[in-house]
């Protein structure tokens, strides 16, 4: 039951990804283009839906699920690697059209050539680990 | 019934996406997919040979448990849930594709010309994907987050840093759409 809640949540979360079609290619081509409202419409109803809910959690001070009380873990302050590190990721989401959710979510559903961009992803994520002391944060 | 079918309007799609976070905020948990290339890398064993990768990535299990359900998602939604009318983007789009020599998506997500199974044959192709793949991960570990930990999570809880990797997204996004598409298809 414990490793069930997070498969259901996750079928959920790759079912509207898919069906919101924020995992396809042409979607995010469109929105890098300014033709559509689409992809900005669903970011912005996600992050609303999300501050809403995340004041009520604080300000009802509720719960968990194991009745610890929540807490929204603060990223780490900086400029540089979130610029820098931005810049990267967003040359590549344009390029392949996708984030990392959806690489896993169309590996899932079949595309196969998305192979290689998750073993790229891996490659790069080993590339950060390697060089992160040299890296300007 | 029919809606299940067609493009889930961008209400109803963020709407949800909003309450998957919020539904893994109560588990006490937090929403962002990159974190899961990092512990992809460190079930290797890469933690012996490189510092970044030696964590207890069996805390994160529950991450990859929901990875695992997104696939299955991905699957049920593409297979069973499929209309010939999705993906019905922007004719203008469609007409800038094609000058691009792109194919029109006809209710498909993804283009033929990137992921079709013929682009195995073409090395410029599987270098492509493999560069977007390795942009993707340097980028989002190196930022520390991608669309769902900072766009998402971040922007939910007023964080001015996941604001600064929102905007350089947008700006290596335009880069590559406006600049670097002309020069490479």
């Amino acid at each position: 039951m414990k490793a069930l809640k997070y498969i259901l949540v996750g079928i959920v979360f790759g079912i509207v990804l898919t069906k919101s079609e924020a995992v396809s290619w042409y979607r995010i081509y469109e929105m890098f283009e300014f033709q559509s409202f689409h992809m900005y419409g669903i970011i912005m109803v996600a992050v609303v839906t999300g501050v809403i809910g995340i004041q009520i959690i604080k300000r009802k001070k509720i719960k968990d699920i194991k009745g610890l009380p929540i807490e929204i873990i603060d990223k780490e302050p900086g400029s540089t690697r979130f610029w820098v590190g931005g810049i990267f990721f967003g040359l590549g989401w344009a390029l392949v059209g996708s984030c990392p959710g959806p690489i896993f979510i169309l590996l899932g559903a079949g595309f196969l050539p998305m192979i290689l961009v998750l073993f790229g992803a891996l490659f790069g994520t080993f590339l950060y680990g390697l060089f992160k002391d040299k890296l300007p944060h | 019934m029919d809606f299940i079918f067609q493009t889930w309007p961008w209400y109803v799609s963020g709407f949800l996406i909003g309450m998957v976070m919020l539904c893994l905020i109560y588990f006490g948990k937090t929403f962002g997919m990159s974190t899961n290339l990092r512990s992809l890398c460190a079930m290797t064993g890469l933690g012996k040979k490189v510092g970044f990768f030696d964590f207890d990535w069996k805390a994160q299990r529950w991450n990859l448990l929901v990875v695992l359900g997104a696939m299955f998602g991905g699957f049920v939604a593409v297979h069973f849930m499929g209309d010939a009318s999705n993906v019905s983007i922007n004719p203008k789009t469609i007409a800038q594709l094609a000058q691009l020599s792109i194919d029109a998506p006809n209710g498909k997500l993804l283009p033929d010309t990137l992921f079709g199974n013929a682009i195995f044959q073409s090395p410029k192709k599987i270098l492509i994907l493999i560069i977007g793949g390795i942009l993707i991960g340097f980028g989002t570990r190196y930022a520390s987050g991608c669309t769902s930990g900072h766009a998402i999570y971040g922007l939910s809880s007023f964080q001015l840093p996941s604001l600064k990797a929102v905007i350089g997204f947008f700006i290596g996004g335009l880069i590559m759409t406006h600049f670097i598409f002309p020069l490479i298809f």
